[in-house]
């Protein structure tokens, strides 16, 4: 029976794989979706939306901002707001710790952008949530920022704009954190009295806490195609009902499908949807698309 | 009856014991034993003292969610009278986690609402553990809604692990009927008391738990994730990180008060809810009452001027 025993071979490793790949990273992109090697360039010309299958890979907060306004027309409210660490919250690292990486990385204060711009011509405000930042988690900071921006769409008259970009709550902040709930929560009632229009966008992902209040309650909800849409986690799920959940399930598809999320709008549509919606909104000639002077381009400008 | 006891109670257990074998011996017995019984009663009641009144974060968890903790059913029934059960969210069922309905409190109509948690495995899974649905929260919405037509105020009762993670729960939108009622709570313009009987976990309490009064019982936890889920995350291992989870992410009445997230905390009997019901039902009859007569007092608009205000300060950050 020795022929059934093979030898265990000796493998030459030419190259580790992580080393592999992170040649050419700045030239190719593989896309996750479909496994196609793509220019880089032309990938992030394209918002980082694969032209083959159209896989939306995350962008950042500023990329964000450029694809959705009208060119410098943000004026940004707010960013000196920071986290006071109330609980004095330490895990494997401090609070603070964490929030001083995650300014480091990101350049920003916390996980949202909040302040004023137009969007086709329409004056909006405007809340974009950074995952970058310790994964878009609200705490005070975020609740308070998000909740400003609507008194400011209030005050001025202005569309309010979201943009969830988040697992959801801080769990760094606890119940300080959950306030955050119900405080953005108010502020969508007073935007409903005030006849305040509201918009939330839902990107990958859009989870949790930030569902459970705000960006659940846009006049209209709008999601990128096949972003992780839902309250619970999916393991949790899972392991919950001992079942495996279909490959679908918590999308942006699924959750259309069952009647939550108005529209599900390709990355590259975006702005024009928001264009034609604002207008309609607030009943301003149509805009010819051709017209769009202002629209952005990925390359910083 | 067998009460399930923790390990930090097993002095005072032991001591029980004692007690009770130094009682049935002093009966008919000579002064000695009377004496030692004298001073085992003392020794008893001093180490309750000590160590209830020195319960970690933790242990207070333990509490609030022992099996033989009063449910929200337990305190309607003891704390009200006449209450009738109203059922169904008009739109998909009746999720009976939560219970609502009209009653009686100090002979005034109120709305009642609570998440109701089983006794046993049965009533467990009838219950679903106190894991609501979205139709559980559309029902509540719903029934708050009459409260204000009829001018009663609310009493909710918050006891719950969770909302309900389940692949139903998620397709009827548990993030959108949560968000809801948050959002109309602050529209339903009569008063409204909460008080957290046992756990209030996150979302899932706080989808019937917004209040001009938010009241605790001692051994209640009240936060924006489990201990166990924290440590899971934060920690990324499991069993003996939960108490330190627990104190990190002051969920005790106690911290919440001196965080001034809560307006008042229930005290409790020495040894938890559990072992002396009668005295947690007066004492939430208590403050019931006097919390229920401070806001019948107030103005509609002062009242929702009120709330709004106390939500809106909600947080805590520096300006640069």
């Amino acid at each position: 029976m020795s022929w059934f025993r093979r030898p265990t071979p000796e493998y030459i490793t030419i190259n580790p794989p992580q080393q592999r790949e992170r040649i050419g990273r700045h030239v190719w992109h593989k896309c996750e979706g479909c496994g196609t090697v793509l220019r880089r360039k032309e990938w992030e010309n394209n918002w980082k939306v694969c032209p083959v299958c159209g896989e939306h890979d995350r962008i950042t907060a500023d990329e964000r901002i450029r694809l959705l306004i009208d060119e410098n027309s943000l004026e940004e409210t707010n960013a000196n707001l920071v986290s006071s660490d109330p609980l004095k919250f330490t895990d494997t690292k401090s609070y603070p710790d964490r929030i001083a990486a995650a300014r480091q990385k990101t350049g920003r204060n916390d996980a949202v952008i909040t302040g004023r711009a137009t969007i086709g011509g329409v004056p909006v405000s405007l809340a974009i949530m950074d995952f970058a930042f310790m994964g878009g988690s609200m705490g005070s900071v975020v609740g308070e920022k998000i909740a400003r921006a609507m008194e400011l769409a209030i005050a001025e008259d202005r569309v309010c704009i979201t943009l969830a970009a988040t697992g959801g709550a801080r769990m760094q902040e606890a119940t300080f954190s959950l306030m955050q709930l119900p405080k953005t929560c108010l502020l969508c009632k007073r935007m409903q009295d005030t006849g305040t229009p509201f918009i939330s966008i839902l990107t990958d992902p859009s989870t949790a806490g930030i569902m459970a209040s705000f960006a659940s309650l846009g006049d209209i909800i709008i999601a990128e195609p096949g972003a992780y849409v839902g309250f619970a986690g999916k393991r949790v799920i899972e392991a919950t009902i001992r079942q495996t959940l279909p490959p679908d399930f918590q999308t942006s598809e699924f959750v259309q499908e069952h009647g939550f999320i108005d529209l599900v709008v390709k990355r590259s549509d975006m702005r024009d949807a928001l264009i034609t919606l604002l207008r309609q909104i607030r009943h301003m000639e149509a805009l010819p698309p051709e017209e769009d002077a202002a629209a952005p381009t990925p390359e910083q400008s | 009856m067998t009460v399930q006891t923790f390990d930090f109670e097993k002095p005072i257990l032991d001591l029980e014991k004692k007690v009770a074998d130094a009682r049935a011996k002093a009966e008919d017995g000579p002064p000695e034993a009377k004496q030692r019984l004298k001073r085992l009663e003392r020794e008893l009641e001093k180490t309750r003292v000590n160590i209830y009144a020195n319960l970690k974060a933790w242990d207070r968890v333990l509490f609030a969610r022992h099996p033989d903790r009063p449910r929200a059913l337990d305190y309607i029934e003891a704390i009200t009278t006449e209450f009738v059960e109203l059922h169904g969210d008009r739109l998909f069922g009746d999720d009976k986690a939560v219970v609502c309905g009209t009653a009686r409190f100090g002979g005034n109509p109120i709305v009642v609402v609570g998440q109701q948690k089983g006794r046993d495995t049965k009533e467990n899974v009838t219950r679903n553990f106190g894991m609501m649905h979205p139709e559980g929260y559309r029902k509540a919405l719903r029934v708050m809604r009459l409260a204000e037509k009829f001018r009663m105020p609310v009493l909710i009762f918050l006891d719950t692990p969770g909302a309900y993670p389940g692949l139903g729960a998620e397709e009827r939108g548990q993030a959108e009927a949560i968000a809801r009622n948050i959002q109309e709570m602050f529209n339903v313009k009569v008063p409204i008391i909460c008080v957290v009987i046992g756990e209030g976990a996150s979302g899932g309490a706080l989808g019937v738990g917004l209040a001009d009064r938010l009241l605790m019982m001692e051994n209640a936890w009240y936060c924006v994730i489990s201990p166990e889920g924290c440590a899971a995350i934060l920690w990324r291992d499991g069993e003996e990180n939960r108490p330190r989870a627990a104190e990190a992410l002051k969920l005790t009445a106690a911290d919440l008060m001196e965080l001034k997230m809560i307006d008042e905390i229930v005290p409790e009997p020495l040894g938890g809810a559990h072992r002396f019901p009668q005295e947690a039902f007066e004492a939430v009859s208590r403050a019931v009452e006097k919390n229920l007569k401070e806001l019948g007092a107030m103005e509609q608009s002062e009242l929702m001027e009120a709330r709004y205000a106390k939500y809106r300060q909600m947080g805590e950050f520096d300006e640069l």
